[in-house]
C-alpha cells in the first residue's frame, strides 16, 4: 500500500469513529462544543503520531509476549507529555477536557493502531497512518461538536449565531448520544448508496 | 450521611456511563445479553473497587512524598494492568466458579476508561480511603445498573423491524440518549 493511501483510508474508509466504532468514550464525553472536540481530537492526534512513530522503532526489541505492557508505558508516556503541555499552553482546554485527558491512554484507537499497524510497518508509513486516523479522529470530533454546540447554544466555535439561548438537550449527555447516533444513520446510509 | 451523598451521586446522579461517558466500549460492545452486562457489571465492581484502594495508596504514599504527581497517568495504568492480571490468577486458584463467570471480562477490563477514570477522578476529588472506596464501588454498580438496563432493552430491539441504516449501533446510540433523559431526573436528588 502507497504512503498516500495510508495516509487517506484512515480519514473515511477507516473513519475511526464512524466505521470502526472506535474511541467511544472521549467522542461522547469531549464534544459539547466545537473546539473542545477539536482540541480533544489534535491531542488525540499528536498522541497518536508519536506512538506509532516510536512502537514502529522499537518493535524489534520488545519481546511479544510484553509487547501490551510495553505499548501502553509508552502511550501513557506521551499522554504526560501532551497534558502538561496543554496544561502549560492551553489552560481553559485542559479544565474543559478534565479527565478525558489522562483517558487518552485508554483510548482503544491508539493501542488498536500500535497492536495493528505500527508493531508491523516502517517509521514513516507508521507515522502517516497515525496522522490519518488522528486526522478522521479529529474531523469527527469536531463535526460532533459543531453540532452539538449549534444546536445547544446556537453559536459555532465560541461565535453566537443567534442571541438567545439553544436547547439545552444537546449540551447535556443525551445530546450527545442523540447525535452520534444519528450521525451514523446518516452515515450508514450514504455509504449504503455507494456500494 | 456523607456515604450516603455519595452512593447516590455515583449510582444515579452522575452516572458513570450515561452523564460521563466513561467506559462507553464495554457499554456498547458488551451489552447486547442481560446475562453478559451482568458478568461484565461485576468484574467491573470488583476491579474497581481494589483498584481505587490501590490507586489512593499510590497517590498519598508514593506519588506525593516523592513529589511525583506527573507521573499519576503512567503509575496508575500500569498499576491497574497488574491488578487486573493478578486478580485473574488469584481468582482463577481460589474460586473456579467465580472465575468461569467472570474470566472472559477480565482482560477487557485494562481497556475500560471507567476503572482509570474512577482513579483519576478520587484523588481530584480529595476523597479520603473510605470515601475512595465508597465512591468507587457506589459507581461501579452504577455502571453495571446501567449495562443491565441497556441490555435489556437491546434485547428486545433485537427482534424490532428496524430501517437497515439503524440497525445495531446507531439505534443503541438513540436508545442510551433516552435512558440518559431518564436518569437526568435524578440530577435534583443530591446538589
Amino acid at each position: 500500500m502507497s504512503n498516500l493511501k495510508t495516509f487517506t483510508s484512515g480519514i473515511i474508509k477507516n473513519n475511526p469513529v464512524f466505521v470502526l466504532l472506535l474511541g467511544m468514550c472521549p467522542t461522547l464525553g469531549t464534544t459539547t462544543s466545537a473546539i473542545n472536540g477539536l482540541g480533544m481530537g489534535v491531542a488525540t492526534m499528536c498522541v497518536l503520531i508519536f506512538s506509532n512513530a516510536i512502537i514502529s522503532l522499537i518493535k524489534n526489541l520488545i519481546p511479544s509476549k510484553i509487547r501490551i505492557p510495553a505499548f501502553i508505558v509508552v502511550i501513557a508516556s506521551l499522554v504526560t507529555v501532551v497534558e502538561l503541555i496543554m496544561k502549560a499552553y492551553t489552560p481553559d482546554l485542559y479544565s474543559a477536557l478534565g479527565v478525558f485527558i489522562p483517558l487518552i491512554v485508554v483510548n482503544c484507537i491508539i493501542l488498536g493502531r500500535a497492536e495493528s499497524f505500527a508493531s508491523k510497518n516502517g517509521v514513516l508509513a507508521s507515522m502517516l497512518d497515525g496522522a490519518g486516523i488522528g486526522l478522521g479522529f479529529t474531523l469527527s470530533l469536531t463535526i460532533i461538536g459543531s453540532i452539538r454546540e449549534l444546536l445547544g447554544s446556537y453559536s459555532i466555535f465560541g461565535q453566537k449565531l443567534i442571541d438567545t439561548d439553544g436547547i439545552l438537550i444537546f449540551v447535556l449527555a443525551p445530546g450527545a448520544f442523540l447525535v452520534l447516533g444519528y450521525l451514523l444513520v446518516i452515515f450508514n446510509k450514504l455509504t449504503a448508496k455507494h456500494k | 450521611m456523607e456515604y450516603f451523598v455519595i452512593i447516590i451521586s455515583a449510582i444515579f446522579v452522575n452516572n458513570i456511563l450515561l452523564s460521563q461517558f466513561m467506559g462507553c466500549c464495554p457499554f456498547l460492545g458488551v451489552s447486547t445479553k442481560v446475562s453478559t452486562a451482568m458478568g461484565m457489571g461485576a468484574a467491573v465492581t470488583f476491579v474497581m473497587t481494589i483498584a481505587s484502594i490501590a490507586a489512593y495508596l499510590l497517590q498519598y504514599y508514593i506519588l506525593i512524598p516523592l513529589e511525583i504527581e506527573y507521573m499519576q497517568t503512567i503509575v496508575f495504568i500500569l498499576v491497574i494492568a497488574a491488578l487486573v492480571q493478578m486478580v485473574e490468577i488469584i481468582l482463577k486458584k481460589v474460586s473456579p466458579a467465580l472465575y468461569q463467570a467472570l474470566g472472559v471480562f477480565l482482560p477487557l477490563i485494562t481497556t475500560n476508561c471507567a476503572v482509570l477514570g474512577v482513579a483519576v477522578l478520587l484523588v481530584q476529588k480529595e476523597l479520603n480511603l473510605g470515601e475512595s472506596v465508597v465512591y468507587a464501588a457506589s459507581t461501579a454498580i452504577g455502571f453495571t445498573l446501567a449495562m443491565v438496563l441497556f441490555a435489556g432493552i437491546r434485547e428486545r430491539l433485537d427482534i424490532e423491524k428496524l430501517p437497515k441504516a439503524m440497525k445495531g449501533i446507531p439505534i443503541a446510540l438513540v436508545t442510551a440518549s433516552i435512558l440518559a433523559m431518564a436518569f437526568m431526573g435524578f440530577s435534583g436528588l443530591v446538589k
